[in-house]
């Protein structure tokens, strides 16, 4: 490398120090500490410092990476690490992963803790699973996401509190309603791509969430709707002392009476929905409807001029991928028992959205990697408090970094050799 | 059996085409040349149903279909192989041609079809798996082509299937429209700047200017023009 490419490298990493600088100065570097009578500034430069120093590092060693054409020997490892992640090691962690999936609640190590970090992670491959439908297949950048998810849950919560009716129809019913509100979103944004759609698609998110928040009547507006029916195991409740003539879970296993036992429930609830979403893609992606909404995301104008009529493939894109968002929705109602306009904001659309981007764009290995990696990273910071958000947008940058496609960016054909294996 | 009388597309205030008449005949290879801008390209989407005719009339078959959906123009006989290619770069060669097949898959022909597909072109059938982004431009305009002719058409639209490729290629890819029109029995409407090879594989031909038709008659007859000669062969007298 030559001499001027460091001293441009060093000038860049000076740049970004700046940037860094300019954000963790009021951010990190003004901490307001409420003492007695009012609201104190305590300056923390040294921690302003610290990041600011890292940022340049990180900043100068990327720089140097890439105008170097053999790359740093760190740099080497690691992504090499990254890329060893192949479509077909996928399979194999495919079938580790499930089975993994389904002895986890009962290894020795597994407390409560984990197993609720566990259901929130496979909440999220399933979110990321349906969402991949729409981003991933049909290429439509949705930034709303979240409001199905909410329309799951607030259809699932209004119907079981009204009518008291079970879970399992319930459930069904949820999924139709996100579906709807698929459309609904669907039809004017018909005509939009890319940037566009991703504006209007975040506006509907806050449309259905400000709904939410003062439709007082129906959904009580920000105080939620409470005592949500917990889901029962086929008609058994999971109570300690079931009501008369009523027989619980325990009692009819004729167990110990344990709380877990409705998590762990609700564990493999969420595993099976969740694997419900990934059969329904990998066997729909094989259907023409399928292959159309691939073909949709690779060029439009080629697609009108083969005959796919464009509105039913965007239409039951979002229908689809909306549906399997209820579906979700209903499960957190369900599990929470509690459910506000608080749990569906922009935020939750965002991690949703990058999830299945940087899992690789339409690969569902790839939404449970980057579903694990992410919710787990931001659960194993939680000590970190406020930085822990700090420890998320790392983790991303550094998956952008060694892998611009996402951690699986190769698409899997739907039709291999000969055509007769499919 | 289509019939394109005095059609008129804008792309905004911009007016592209002013006012064409031009027909095909069952069973033709009908050639449209002329220059970039001139508006080829816009009256092969007016008539597949991506851009819409403000004024004038398109009748196929005894049908006006200047105001359908494309897809349903598609279903009615008529499939556009549209300029550039636009293979879809990630999807395998068979996934492709099966797209091509969208309205009819679960047809009982279909299996046949994709195998005549295959045997006109049997380097897609080499290369079936592979994804349409790493072929070749003349193999990925073979795919083009065997792509629209999934859909069983009567009548298939081409917008210049010699663009980008080599030379070797394109002589291949004119002979493969020529038996496609005789063999499968299917029109052609053949919209080209290589204008030599455009009039040589046509029977009856037009010259396209500024929006308007301005010379038409066979094909033999164009290549004999002294105005086309000067305008269109010269300059491509290379081919």
């Amino acid at each position: 490398m030559e001499k001027k490419d460091i001293i441009q490298s060093f000038k860049d990493s000076l740049f970004t120090g700046l940037i860094a600088l300019a954000l963790f100065g009021p951010i990190v570097g003004l901490r307001t500490v409420s003492k007695g009578e009012g609201l104190f500034i305590t300056p923390q430069w040294g921690v302003v410092f610290f990041l600011v120093g890292l940022c340049i590092l990180g900043r100068f060693l990327i720089n140097i990476n890439s105008a170097r054409r053999t790359e740093l020997k760190i740099f080497s490892t690691l992504s090499s690490k990254f890329s060893s992640i192949t479509e077909d090691k996928a399979k194999h962690f495919a079938i580790t992963g499930i089975l993994f999936a389904v002895i986890f609640p009962f290894l020795p190590f597994t407390d409560r803790y984990f197993m609720d970090v566990a259901i929130m992670i496979l909440t999220y491959i399933m979110l990321g699973w349906g969402l991949n439908i729409v981003v991933g297949l049909a290429g439509l950048l949705d930034l709303g996401y979240v409001a199905f998810y909410a329309v799951g849950a607030y259809s699932y919560a209004l119907i079981a509190t009204t009518f008291g009716w079970s879970f399992w129809i319930c459930l069904p019913l949820a999924g139709v309603f996100a579906a709807f509100f698929g459309i609904l979103l669907g039809f004017p944004v018909l005509r939009l791509r890319g940037d566009y759609l991703a504006i209007v698609t975040l506006g509907f998110g806050e449309i259905i969430r400000i709904i939410l928040i003062n439709w007082y009547e129906v959904t009580n507006g920000p105080d939620g709707i409470t005592g949500i029916p917990r889901p029962s195991f086929f008609g058994l409740p999971f109570k300690r002392s079931p009501d008369e003539g009523e027989t619980s879970f325990h009692l009819f296993f004729n167990l110990e009476y344990s709380t877990m036992h409705r998590i762990i429930f609700l564990y493999y609830l969420i595993l099976v929905l969740a694997l419900i979403t990934n059969y329904f893609t990998l066997k729909i992606r094989k259907l023409p409807v399928g292959r159309a909404w691939e073909a949709l995301r690779e060029d439009e104008i080629a697609c009108k001029s083969l005959g796919v009529n464009p509105t039913n493939t965007k239409l039951t894109a979002f229908a689809i991928g909306a549906m399997f968002g209820g579906f979700a929705g209903s499960f957190f109602a369900t599990r929470q028992a509690f459910i506000s306009p608080e749990s569906f904001t922009f935020i939750e659309s965002a991690i949703i959205v990058a999830i299945v981007v940087l899992g690789g764009m339409g690969s569902q290995t790839g939404v449970v990697l980057a579903s694990i990696f992410l919710i787990g990273i931001t659960e194993m910071f939680r000590d970190l408090e406020q930085f822990r958000m700090i420890a998320f947008g790392g983790a991303m940058v550094l998956i952008m970094v060694f892998k611009p496609k996402g951690i699986l960016a190769n698409r899997k054909p739907t039709i291999l050799m000969h055509g007769d294996k499919k | 059996m289509l019939k394109i009388s005095n059609v008129e597309t804008f792309y905004g205030k911009i007016q592209a085409l002013r006012g064409v008449d031009l027909d095909i005949n069952d069973g033709e290879i009908v050639s449209l040349i002329g220059s970039n801008g001139a508006g080829k390209s816009t009256l092969l989407m007016t008539i597949s149903g991506v851009n819409k005719a403000k004024r004038g009339n398109i009748v196929f078959n005894g049908e006006n279909i200047e105001n359908k959906d494309p897809h349903k123009i598609v279903d009615m006989g008529i499939c556009q192989v549209p300029e550039g290619r636009r293979i879809f770069s990630r999807l395998t060669v068979e996934e492709n041609l099966r797209l091509g097949a969208h309205a009819n898959e679960k047809g009982k022909y279909f299996e046949n079809d994709i195998k005549e597909i295959y045997d006109l072109f049997p380097v897609l059938s080499d290369r079936k798996t592979q994804r349409g982004g790493t072929l070749s431009g003349g193999e990925q305009q073979m795919l083009a082509i065997g792509r629209a002719l999934m859909s069983k058409p009567k009548v298939l639209l081409l917008d210049e299937p010699s663009l980008g490729i080599a030379p070797k290629l394109v002589n291949q890819i004119f002979v493969s429209i020529k038996n496609i029109n005789k063999e499968k029995n299917v029109t052609i409407f053949l919209v080209e700047q290589n204008a030599k090879k455009a009039l040589e594989l046509a029977d009856r031909a037009y010259v396209l200017v500024n929006g308007k038709v301005t010379i038409k008659g066979p094909g033999q007859e164009l290549l004999k023009n002294k105005d086309i000669q000067a305008a269109y062969l010269e300059g491509g007298a290379k081919n």
